[in-house]
């Protein structure tokens, strides 16, 4: 079983649902992402998601470019990335650490030697924005060849012939994107949200994770009510640019532990 | 009919071209595709485009001998398609006609389009202007400083300008800029992309609408001198002009195609925006996979040159296949070659070119030299230098 699956396996038999907070890794400083990670987990945190930084964050709103962008001035690669999921596993071999971003520093690297490395530093879960399942069977391929699980984004504009073709190919769990717009936007409806977790339910067996949009603990525990897992990313990262480096561990342990407290409200 | 049938049923020129984009803008390319693959050979759709060609845009824009420029240096005959002569200045009218007239037939109310030199997003607000439609043009703030006047051109014509401020602040970062409002407005918004990168359909689209050019060049061609040229050269930056002149002569294989990037302060100083030329790798940017320049890590880097419609770091997908393939060739000159053919062509010709066109221009006086008198050459000359008279004043160090 996988990390991500077991994780999942033991929310399940807890009745709990999953936190999965986003950081950039790089941001605000190399040397605090890997520290971050481990107080993401310590608050409460099941799965950490680091984003890749990219030059041109396509998909990604004001917030999280910015934190792009802080961690390119540090000249944050791939390659960077994948040493600080190491050093991470060394005193956490359980947390699943999914890798988020975009094709290009992918393709640089290869494929190939990507998948190799990530296997190798500890990766459990990739997700390429910019790789839509047409364009990327080989690398799903070579992906779980490594037993990385090939995770992938669905919209609210997926009709169901597509939800069925993605979930198909994708492991460890689904991302449903909560809104159509960039990653950090606003108004989120929960009762679609719901409507259409609920529909990609019927056609696959893989936990569903929901983001783009949760940005406090009333969005986050509405999000828990409806899904398996809750991704909160832009208001995460927004903890980090306003925190300064004495209080920056605690600033972001306080919040995870706000949503953490938020999402397993929905039990009582 | 032509034999060259490129790209296939999801974009792909051999490995690059291709669908690369969050799964929320899925949804809008298959309808896009859709509405394209209906209207693309619609005999009503194809001629409200011919009629607005004609009367709207002037086209068709002619074929000039340049007599006196050709007899200076010597060599080959140099004709000009004069794309200068459109309205708005330059090719980029003939595209942004042909998606607003889509975008129009798909109810979308409202055009979005990124610029760099400015010469796509004052072509977008004028169709935008004559059909109705609400427009905003995304622009780097380091391009809005270089383009001032076409700035002012865009805002008079009704449009709301913004300047983007992220990454490079130039042409790539608009962009990204307009892809983000796109996915945030997908139900009213139509995206005209001015240039032949973007994901499928955009680099077959833009293709399709600026292949007007070489099609009429064929004809002139040959009531001017009763065959084809012996090369086609054209500027590359995304690649619009080269491709509407190169794709109705590539079934013609003894007609050179040349594309001309932009060497900057030279391909060696890295300061420059020629992937092609510089053999970058591969990667993908922007929905497709073509040769980008970038960095070990895959972050694209900032290029440079002093023309802002050649300063990006990518070539649409299409071009990638023809150097692969060798159908075309891939050359580059520099800031100050460019800059010297401009003022060779004012002086010569009375024609102000655009910096963009010059870069072609300059290879072709170069070829021409090298070439005997009974050769011909014909320059895609893309736009007029009006809007670049301010760059050109103040490297020489004039304040207008």
């Amino acid at each position: 079983m996988s990390r991500i699956q077991a994780t999942f396996a033991t929310l399940k038999s807890q009745g709990k649902k999953a936190l999965i907070p986003y950081i950039t890794a790089g941001d605000p400083h190399p040397k605090h992402t890997v520290a971050l990670m481990h107080a993401l987990v310590q608050a409460g945190s099941d799965i950490i998601e680091l984003g890749v930084p990219f030059s041109d964050p396509m998909a990604d709103g004001p917030v999280i470019q910015r934190a792009t962008e802080r961690a390119l001035v540090h000249k944050v690669g791939l390659g960077n990335v994948l040493e600080m999921v190491r050093e991470f596993r060394l005193t956490d071999g359980d947390t699943p650490v999914v890798l988020m971003g975009y094709a290009n520093p992918i393709e640089a690297m290869g494929q190939g030697r990507f998948a190799e490395r990530a296997h190798e530093a500890g990766v459990d879960g990739v997700l390429i924005v910019d790789y839509p399942p047409e364009e990327c069977q080989e690398f799903v391929g070579l992906l779980k060849a490594q037993q990385l699980d090939p995770i992938f984004l669905l919209s609210p504009t997926s009709e169901t012939s597509r939800v069925d073709m993605i979930v198909h190919q994708a492991g460890g769990f689904v991302y449903y994107v909560s809104l159509k717009g960039v990653t950090g936007s606003k108004n989120l409806d929960i009762a679609e949200v719901g409507a259409k977790v609920q529909a990609i339910r019927g056609r696959t067996d893989l936990p569903i994770g929901v983001g783009f949009g949760v940005r406090d603990a009333a969005t986050a525990r509405a999000v828990a009510d409806v899904a398996d897992a809750v991704v909160i990313g832009s208001r995460m990262i927004q903890e980090i640019e306003n925190s300064s480096e004495e209080n920056l561990l605690s600033n972001v342990a306080q919040l995870t532990q706000t949503l953490r407290a938020a999402i397993d409200d929905i039990q009582k | 009919m032509q034999l060259y049938d490129m790209p296939d049923a999801r974009g792909h020129f051999g490995p690059y071209g291709g669908i690369f984009v969050a799964e929320t803008l899925i949804e809008a390319l298959d309808e896009l595709r859709a509405m394209y693959e209906r209207y693309r050979h619609d005999p009503e759709f194809l001629a409200e485009f011919a009629y607005d060609l004609k009367h709207f845009v002037g086209r068709p824009s002619p074929v000039y001998y340049a007599e006196r420029l050709s007899k200076k240096i010597g060599g080959a005959k140099i004709y000009l398609k004069r794309e200068d002569l459109n309205h708005t200045g330059a090719h980029k009218v003939n595209n942004t006609i042909g998606q607003a007239l889509l975008a129009k037939r798909m109810g979308k109310p409202r055009v979005i389009a990124e610029t760099g030199a400015g010469q796509h997003g004052v072509a977008t607000a004028t169709i935008a202007a004559r059909l109705g439609l609400e427009c905003v043009v995304y622009m780097g703030s380091e391009d809005v400083k270089r383009q001032a006047p076409n700035v002012y051109r865009m805002k008079l014509l009704g449009a709301t300008v913004v300047p983007v401020e992220s990454g490079s602040k130039t042409l790539k970062d608009a962009l990204n800029e307009a892809m983000r409002d796109w996915v945030t407005n997908i139900s009213d918004t139509f995206y005209i992309i001015g240039t032949v990168a973007g994901p499928h359909p955009y680099p077959m689209m833009v293709r399709d609408f600026q292949a007007v050019i070489g099609i009429e060049a064929k004809e002139q061609m040959l009531e001017m001198i009763g065959r084809q040229p012996d090369a086609v050269i054209a500027c590359v930056g995304g690649g619009s002009n080269a491709m509407g002149i190169f794709y109705p002569y590539i079934d013609l294989k003894d007609v050179r195609l040349i594309g001309v990037e932009a060497a900057g302060h030279g391909i060696e100083t890295g300061q420059h925006a020629a992937p092609l030329t510089a053999n970058s790798p591969a990667g993908v940017l922007h929905g497709n996979r073509t040769y980008l320049m970038q960095d070990e890590n895959g972050q694209i880097i900032e290029t440079h040159s002093v023309s802002a419609g050649l300063d990006y770091p990518g070539v649409g997908p299409e071009h990638a296949w023809l150097k692969d393939i060798k159908r075309a060739e891939y050359v580059a000159v520099t800031d100050d070659e460019a800059l010297e053919a401009f003022h060779t062509l004012c002086r010569t010709e009375g024609i102000i070119p655009a910096l963009e066109s010059s870069h072609a221009l300059a290879y072709a006086i170069k070829l021409a030299a090298t070439m005997s008198p009974d050769q011909a050459l014909l320059v895609n000359l893309s736009g007029r230098g009006d809007k670049d008279i301010n760059t050109v004043a103040s490297l020489a160090g004039i304040t207008l």
